[in-house]
């Protein structure tokens, strides 16, 4: 390689390497692919790509050439909004605890048909 | 294939004629049409061969699987092409790929081209991919039924080929003044060898409707390039076309190296496998 981000947890990161002048990254894309009619996209991983299109190009050529895919999308990386690893007990232990947010917490009423 | 029975495991995609059951065949090639397979097959080898030389030296690591992955529709399609002509000369693909001599190829000039900055290679893609489309496009109307296999195969493979020259060529031509003058002197170092390609030899006029008479692709081919170009803000370069011949085994000084690298290892071990 001849600089540059290729391993996809570094984009924002400057290229070192080499006697040429430094360039900047090509930005990093997300991509899902769906492997059928009637499910939905699941991520698959990231890249890098110059813009939209060419990221969707190089997902295909990443992603689906073992005949992965049926459809792609592409999203940049800038775009998807995280949770915040740290604040994980007040995003997602108020649930624990609370049974009564499952169905099979409640006892079926006598005479009630088709449950 | 049906999407129902499509999963990441399997290998084969769909009833697509394989190489495998090409040299199954009952019916054997006559010798013109073997001819012109090898002319086929041949275009495609060394260009995969070529494109080759990319991998891990692409601009991006996605741009290397690209390349890669061009390389390895061509040589699927130089398999189908050598097997079928192998079946007139019981032959097979590796014999003809492997224990040929230079003036026994019959490739074109185009494909032997180096491969330059990444620019003179997209160049050299934009013209191979446009011509491959236009010829296996008509290709699959042949009375050859084998042939309208192989080509309804490729033909889908050489269309994303196209797309991703295309796409590089737009971008080039009008990213930075640096890419700009890359992109113009990659076109003007390739165009000399464009013209060989609808070259007619005395041999289409053996094929009858079994081939595509090469002279009947340049006018699509010149109007695809056009508007291209055109989006581009690119001119056609105007260079004289090179002496050509390569159909008759009359190659430039790359092809002996191309060859050489690509034939040392079956030479040195005959019979090995990995």
């Amino acid at each position: 390689m001849t600089g540059g981000s290729t391993t996809g947890d570094d984009g924002a990161k400057a290229p070192s390497s080499g006697p040429q002048e430094p360039r900047a990254a090509w930005p990093l894309w997300e991509v899902f692919v769906r492997s059928s009619r009637g499910l939905s996209h699941v991520h698959a991983g990231s890249l890098h790509a110059p813009d939209a299109q060419m990221a969707l190009r190089n997902a295909r050529d990443l992603y689906t050439r073992r005949n992965e895919g049926v459809s792609l999308w592409v999203v940049p990386a800038t775009s998807i909004i995280t949770s915040d690893p740290d604040a994980k007990d007040q995003f997602f232990e108020s649930p624990q605890g609370k049974d009564y947010r499952h169905a099979t917490y409640y006892t079926k009423s006598e005479g009630v048909k088709h449950l | 294939m049906s999407e129902a029975n499509a999963s990441a495991t399997r290998i084969t995609p769909g009833n697509a004629l394989r190489p495998e059951d090409i040299a199954l065949l009952d019916t054997k090639p006559s010798d013109a049409v073997a001819q012109y397979a090898l002319w086929l097959g041949d275009d495609a080898l060394i260009l995969a061969q070529r494109l080759g030389w990319w991998i891990s030296r692409a601009p991006e690591l996605e741009e290397d699987v690209a390349l890669a992955n061009i390389a390895l529709d061509q040589i699927g399609h130089a398999r189908s092409f050598l097997t079928y002509a192998g079946r007139a000369w019981d032959k097979t693909e590796d014999d003809l790929a492997y224990f040929r001599r230079e003036p026994e190829f019959r490739s074109v000039h185009l494909v032997e081209q180096p491969n330059g900055d990444f620019a003179r290679t997209i160049a050299r893609q934009f013209v191979v991919a446009l011509y491959q489309w236009e010829l296996y496009s008509r290709l699959v109307g042949s009375s050859d039924p084998t042939l309208a296999a192989i080509a309804a195969k490729a033909v889908k493979e050489v269309d994303y080929h196209r797309d991703h020259s295309i796409q590089w060529i737009l971008r080039l031509a009008q990213g930075t003044d640096e890419s700009r003058r890359r992109m113009i002197a990659g076109l003007k170092l390739t165009w000399p060898y464009v013209e060989e390609l609808f070259t007619d030899y005395p041999l289409v006029d053996e094929l009858g409707d079994a081939g595509v008479r090469p002279s009947t692709l340049r006018e699509p081919f010149d109007a695809a390039v056009r508007a291209i170009l055109v989006e581009a803000e690119l001119e056609p370069p105007e260079v004289p076309g090179s002496v050509g011949g390569g159909r008759l085994g009359r190659h430039s000084e790359h092809l002996g190296y191309i060859i050489a690298e690509l034939q040392v290892l079956a030479r040195e071990y005959p019979g090995a496998s990995w």
